[in-house]
């Protein structure tokens, strides 16, 4: 530590508590849909991160792909899944077990980092999205055109997997009768079968 | 800037991640702890980009390209493992990573 802190300090140290505090939220947070809120925080300090090192393009890439598509893609499956909204146990029997790994490895990586890098100070220097551009098209065109590629391929993939199959899975007319012996038949869902109503999974 | 900061930062998002990841039961939560270790590994490609770009001129850049292709790769795993996620919950009406142990010896 040589000298005071800088203008980039305090705003880094700022945005690293935020990012730390949101991170913790969300793997504690009982709730899963404010656990995804909080990840939009964390990923937020994260795109603050790289602006305070001087990576303009890939702080608003971030927050365009993680905060813009990725967390909705994140709400979407905790809507479809129909996870638990309301408070319960999230966490599997093993929780002490992992705290102790994830905190040793916290303490391990900080020790090294502080002894190897503790007076270190890093120049920042704006990178403007034009020599971004330059490096990405002239350097690496052949690795940008391939990314490209597995992008279209996993994300025909995924719809691939996801896509119901007729005929797939459990019938949830049948389970729903078979929950409940001498329930009526609901007969706007026996009117269309492949229409899933929400409230006749739950329980199953 | 001091170094220790972004790193240390990487850091313990990296070791809130691996909590996440050996902890959680819900699939989603899983795949969120995983993408918060694919931000920490974003930043530390950032930062050491920017340590050694006062030496070799390429660093710089080719840190932040390198960050880029992760930020890519993390998007694709994310659908495909909300796809997977999505499958599971289809036949087995559950998210809970234990009752996905078909394969398990």
């Amino acid at each position: 530590m040589s000298g005071g802190l800088t203008l980039p300090d305090l705003a880094m140290l700022l945005t690293a508590m935020l990012g730390g505090a949101a991170a913790l939220l969300v793997v504690t947070s009982r709730n899963v849909v404010h656990a995804a809120l909080y990840l939009v925080v964390t990923l937020v300090s994260v795109a603050a991160t790289f602006l305070l090192l001087g990576a303009e393009f890939l702080a608003w890439t971030q927050v365009l792909v993680y905060v813009g598509a990725v967390v909705v893609l994140i709400l979407f499956g905790l809507m479809l899944t129909r996870a638990p909204i309301g408070p319960m146990s999230q966490d599997t029997d093993n929780s002490r077990l992992a705290l102790a790994v994830s905190g040793g490895l916290f303490f391990f990586l900080a020790t090294m980092i502080l002894r190897a890098f503790g007076d270190t100070v890093i120049e920042l220097r704006h990178t403007p999205a034009l020599a971004l551009g330059e490096v990405i098209y002239l350097g690496w065109t052949l690795p940008f055109l391939v990314l490209g590629f597995f992008l279209t391929a996993a994300l025909i993939g995924a719809v691939v997997i996801a896509r119901a199959e007729v005929g797939e899975g459990p019938e949830p007319d049948d389970e729903a009768v078979l929950a409940v012996p001498g329930a009526p038949v609901p007969t706007d869902a026996s009117a269309n079968p492949g229409v899933t109503s929400p409230t006749e999974e739950v329980g199953v | 800037m001091q170094a220790t900061y972004p790193l240390v930062f990487a850091a313990l998002l990296f070791s809130v991640g691996v909590y996440g990841v050996l902890s959680r039961r819900n699939a989603i939560l899983v795949l969120m702890s995983v993408e918060m270790m694919m931000a920490a590994v974003t930043v530390n490609l950032v930062a050491f980009g920017e340590l050694a770009g006062g030496r070799f001129a390429d660093a710089l850049l080719t840190g932040q390209v390198f960050a880029l292709f992760v930020i890519a790769i993390g998007a694709a795993e994310v659908g495909v493992g909300l796809a997977i996620v999505l499958l599971l919950f289809r036949n087995r009406s559950s998210v809970n990573i234990d009752d996905a142990d078909l394969m398990k010896f």
